[in-house]
């Protein structure tokens, strides 16, 4: 549609399918009113309350939405495409925004943490403080708490819940800027070691913005190549071949530059570890799970619905990008001695692996009835992944010493002996990330390089084995850690969390178990979502 | 309904460590727990064996879906590899827990987790031995490590921790360029007609080209000579054998070193007949370097931990060796070393544990006369050790004569060669036991007590197995050799014919 032809037509909503989505942006609104105007004694209670509830319903209404989903396409897939074109409601969507629901559920728990520091949460008093300042102590000396956290983390949710259902590269944008925003923010707000977080929070938004202009300005590219942003006719005009193919290209590039950022993927991944170390960790946690799905399926409904018909464009790059990612993240994870960092460069290596997932076969790509595809394993994959990372996290935040959460991995030392639940918990997580059987994070692996196997990469598979022994080690090494060193000094002091962190904890382990050992209702339910409409 | 005897046989002990964690700690009940349970799992395989019929291929199978979408199955049953492993496991543990009844007290942890990671590992060993699905059979033998790795690296001597990692990761990259073929496998079935299946029966169907399954096949392989272990992957056996209490290393060396073995004859042959015959010289040379390097190695130790680690080495080289030689003889040789390796070993580690924990030193030259203070203990370790040399009578030298006389037929290079490890097995074992328990009464061995009754009960029923199965290996050969034909059916290479006609006697 160019603008000659543009007719103004009142646009229309489909809000029986858009509802959960706009819940969460609802209840997002609703908290910023009532941090206006409740008085600061009740504003967290409500604000939990609130957040809480909006998830849960968004949740239901994820479900329900999914019951009742449209065929599309003769049947072939289900779905629809809404509110002008602007967001595609289908199968892989809805799988997404039910991972990430989920996902926020849990974090959120995290988020709302007192027990740990006191009787505050763990986020800064008064942001505004400069650190080291009266007015600082002052604020923490009257336990004042920023609730604000809970709607700027709801509106992170519905941008990544619009990120992956964004049909047209201009609302991908949008969504992007949506769900980065309130995250730039929630990095600096650590209420211990704040000139590390605040650090965090400013390499984060300065890169992160970078980001996205390379986003916006492959978005423009394509635009030009393709005459519309709108990723069903970007894929009809890369399927004729019409325009320029340097302006495809070219824009191809820039706009992956965007999205393998957000998914912390080599060569654009120097954030990651320091963004992971300084921001607080609940959103570290958070960031790590949710990001990651809501990005990947960003740059899977770009490639398989946009750029499809250029498969064999952007499967070279994205061959080498996942070799990197790899090899990156599990080489420089060996050197690490702190827990955050050393969990940030496993994010990047399994970045790495997802994406090895990603060349692999599609449905309608020569692929067997019953055989796996490559949105199967990657969807399965996200949601191993993320129940793993969140469980872990929300350990790291119960080890700790005097000046708070003690994240150095010498401190770790003897963790074994002073707390064997919690150190074999954390080990449980570890051994996910590694991939060892009976956990979620073998059969997500399972799962991708069996559909990179079977779409031709298998050069790519064999990589992927050698960097997990790589990987391996460095998990290895903090088991040893924690169970056969002796502690030095006073050792680490494992703190009793209240209910929520427990609950945490608890889902997050049970889910890598049972991912690991029946995974079948996940992987049929990642199946039935079926493919990405246009 | 058939009563499911081998999930129970696996449950059982993964239950039964359970059960031991909850026990009360600082008390002799985890023990007595873990010694009760696995001698009823012994009870449970003996019961089973005595049902199992030596011509009736893979049975006792059971068959249900598992993960559908990988079309992974959770299939088991037994063939007579199988079951004289599975045997050999269940024989083993409640030896193992008898005679390491005091092994656990200086731990980091609690005697309870000891014993519960013992049965852990029991439980998942038989579930390795039983699989008929590749997929639960990679699940389990992955799995396998955990308790291992928690076994070397929580009890046992200062550099344990090292020797676990150092365990821990050469398995996980054979383990991991495993999952790279087992992947490929997927892919493989995935493409024939009925679908994707890890299910034996269907692999070996499966049709794949020359390089996909040479490619596949090396997977597998490197995997299993990692565990098994062959040189030049094998310096990990002496560290974590060195280091780990004794009875850790049996179960290490004597059980889960056969699954590496084991693997090879399941699997390697199973699934890739062609790329085993193309593999085959070179896997004799590397197995004929390994029986000659092991045995050289060991002469040279002071450690006398180290020293049975490296016999092992030699010994494995001799079962792939007869695995890969290709004919009847070799391959029930191997398939009956396994066995009978693993009793000699566990008596050579267990018995020499004892003399370690009376000394508190592994050092060889620490020792001297011990036979004049601890006569029985002396007595046992030289049948132990006569066994580890194959002494005609005792159970290893059938298989080890079997795995020479199938290996002249193949090539008599690579047999005269592996018949010199028969010499300096005589080397290595003579001088070690020359050193330790000969010789003049040494200050610090004069006052050795000698075996106690419950050691004694310990090692009592591996010698006489050693004995029996030395004077008649006809029920373990009874139950090997319908496997081992059906094997070589499937690799398709029948024995050779005698060159010369034997003229009948009148």
């Amino acid at each position: 549609m160019t603008l000659s032809e543009a007719v103004f037509v009142k646009p229309e909503i489909a809000y029986g399918r858009l509802y959960p989505l706009l819940i969460v942006f609802a209840v997002a609104i609703v908290g910023v009113v009532v941090e206006a105007f409740l008085p600061r004694g009740l504003r967290y209670s409500a604000q939990l309350v609130l957040s809480v509830g909006g998830l849960v319903a968004s949740l239901v209404g994820v479900v329900l939405v999914g019951r009742n989903l449209p065929g599309h396409n003769d049947g072939t897939s289900m779905g629809s495409i809404e509110a002008m074109g602007a967001i595609a409601v289908d199968g892989p969507s809805l799988f997404i925004w039910g991972a990430l629901l989920v996902l926020s559920l849990i974090s959120v728990l995290l988020f709302a943490e007192r027990r740990l520091e006191g009787g505050v949460t763990a986020f800064a008093g008064q942001a505004a403080a400069t650190p080291g300042t009266e007015a600082e102590r002052e604020a923490h000396l009257q336990g004042v708490e920023h609730t604000e956290v809970f709607p700027l983390m709801m509106f992170a949710i519905g941008g990544m819940m619009l990120f992956p259902a964004s049909n047209d590269l201009l609302t991908m944008f949008v969504a992007l800027e949506v769900l980065s925003l309130p995250l730039y923010l929630l990095c600096g707000l650590a209420r211990r070691r704040r000139l590390i977080s605040q650090e965090a929070a400013l390499k984060y938004f300065l890169l992160g913005a970078y980001s996205s202009a390379f986003f916006l300005f492959g978005t423009a590219l394509i635009y030009g190549y393709a005459g519309s942003v709108q990723l069903a006719d970007i894929s009809t005009a890369v399927s004729s071949r019409v325009g320029s193919s340097a302006l495809l290209l070219t824009g191809m590039g820039l706009l992956v530059v965007g999205l393998l950022f957000k998914v912390g993927a080599a060569p654009f991944h120097a954030w990651t570890p320091d963004v992971y170390q300084g921001a607080p960790t609940a959103v570290t946690a958070f960031m790590a799970a949710c990001t990651k799905i809501a990005a990947f399926g960003a740059l899977l409904r770009v490639f398989y619905v946009g750029f499809g018909g250029a498969r064999w464009d952007w499967q070279p790059m994205m061959w080498i990008i996942a070799g990197l990612t790899m090899a990156v993240g599990s080489v420089f994870a060996l050197t690490q001695t702190d827990i955050k960092r050393m969990l940030a460069y496993s994010s990047i290596a399994h970045a790495g692996f997802i994406i090895t997932g990603l060349v692999g076969t599609q449905q309608g790509l020569g692929v067997g009835a019953n055989e796996i595809t490559s949105l199967q394993a990657i969807l399965f994959y996200l949601v191993a992944y993320g129940f793993a990372t969140i469980g872990a996290f929300a350990v790291v935040t119960l080890v700790r010493d005097a000046g708070g959460e003690t994240t150095h991995l010498s401190r770790w030392a003897g963790l074994g002996k002073e707390a064997p639940v919690v150190a074999g918990v954390f080990a449980f997580f570890l051994l996910a990330f590694a991939g060892i059987p009976l956990t979620s994070g073998f059969t997500g692996k399972w799962a991708v390089f069996t559909s990179a196997w079977a779409g031709g990469a298998w050069p790519l598979v064999v990589l992927a084995v050698l960097m997990s022994v790589v990987a391996a080690f460095f998990y290895v090494r903090v088991i040893v850690i924690m169970f056969f060193s002796d502690p030095v000094g006073d050792g680490p002091t494992v703190a009793v969390p209240s209910m929520l962190t427990t609950i945490v904890i608890t889902a997050g382990a049970t889910m890598t178990l049972v991912l690991g050992v029946v995974p079948q209702p996940v992987l049929d339910l990642a199946r039935q979502a079926g493919e990405f409409i246009r | 309904m058939s009563v499911p005897w081998l999930t129970i046989l696996v449950a059982l002990p993964l239950l039964g460590a359970v059960g031991v964690m909850m026990l009360p700690r600082n008390s002799d009940l985890p023990k007595q727990a873990a010694f009760a349970i696995s001698t009823a799992v012994l009870a449970l395989s003996v019961a089973v064996a005595l049902q199992y019929d030596v011509d009736g291929g893979f049975q006792f199978v059971e068959s249900y879906p598992w993960i559908e979408s990988f079309g992974a199955r959770y299939a088991v049953g037994v063939d007579g590899l199988g079951l004289t492993l599975v045997l050999l496991t269940t024989i083993l543990t409640p030896v193992v827990v008898l005679a390491s009844w005091n092994d656990a007290e200086e731990g980091r942890w609690s005697i309870n987790s000891f014993f519960a990671w013992m049965l852990a590992l029991e439980g998942l060993a038989i579930g390795v031995f039983v699989a008929t699905d590749v997929f639960l059979f990679y699940v389990l033998f992955e799995a396998t490590l955990i308790p291992i790795y928690f076994l070397i690296g929580g009890f046992g001597g200062a550099r344990r921790s090292y020797a676990a990692v150092k365990f821990l990761l050469f398995s996980l990259f054979g383990g991991l360029v495993m999952l790279a073929s087992v992947v490929g496998l997927y892919v493989v079935s995935a493409n024939s007609e009925s679908g994707p299946s890890y299910l034996l029966a269907d692999l070996m169907a499966a049709e794949m080209s020359q390089n996909t399954e040479r490619l596949l096949f090396l997977g597998f392989f490197i995997a299993f000579a990692v565990k098994a272990p062959m040189w030049p992957v094998h310096t990990w056996l002496p560290d974590a054998a060195s280091e780990a209490t004794p009875g850790t290393s049996v179960l290490l060396v004597s059980v889960l070193d056969k699954i590496g073995t084991f693997g090879m004859m399941r699997f390697c042959l199973g699934i890739f007949p062609e790329a085993s015959q193309w593999a085959t010289p070179v896997v004799i040379a590397l197995a004929v370097f390994s029986v000659l390097y092991g045995a050289v190695v060991a002469i040279g130790q002071n450690d006398i931990r180290r020293l049975i680690a490296y016999t092992s080495v030699s010994h494995f080289g001799f079962i792939v060796l007869g695995i890969f030689v290709m004919n009847s003889q070799g391959q029930v040789g191997s398939a009956l070393y396994m066995f009978n390796h693993g009793l000699s070993t566990a008596a050579l580690f267990l018995i020499t544990g004892f003399l370690i924990a009376r000394r508190g030193s592994k050092m060889i030259s620490d020792y001297g006369g011990v036979e004049k203070s601890a006569p029985v203990l002396a007595g046992v370790l030289l049948v132990a050790g006569l066994s580890s040399l194959s002494l005609p009578g005792l159970s290893p030298f059938v298989s080890e004569f079997l795995v020479l006389a199938g290996t002249f037929t193949k090539s008599v290079t690579a047999a005269v060669i592996a018949t010199l490890g028969i010499v300096l097995a005589a080397l290595y074992i003579l001088l070690m036991y020359q050193r330790t328990m000969t010789g003049p009464v040494r200050e610090s061995t004069k006052s050795l007590p000698d075996l106690g009754a419950r050691e004694l009960a310990a090692v009592a029923p591996l010698l006489a197995l050693i004995v029996v199965l030395g004077f008649y290996p006809k029920p373990a050969l009874d139950v090997i050799n319908p496997t081992v034909d059906t094997l070589l059916e499937r690799v398709g290479v029948s024995d050779p014919e005698p060159t010369e006609a034997i003229e009948e006697l009148d």
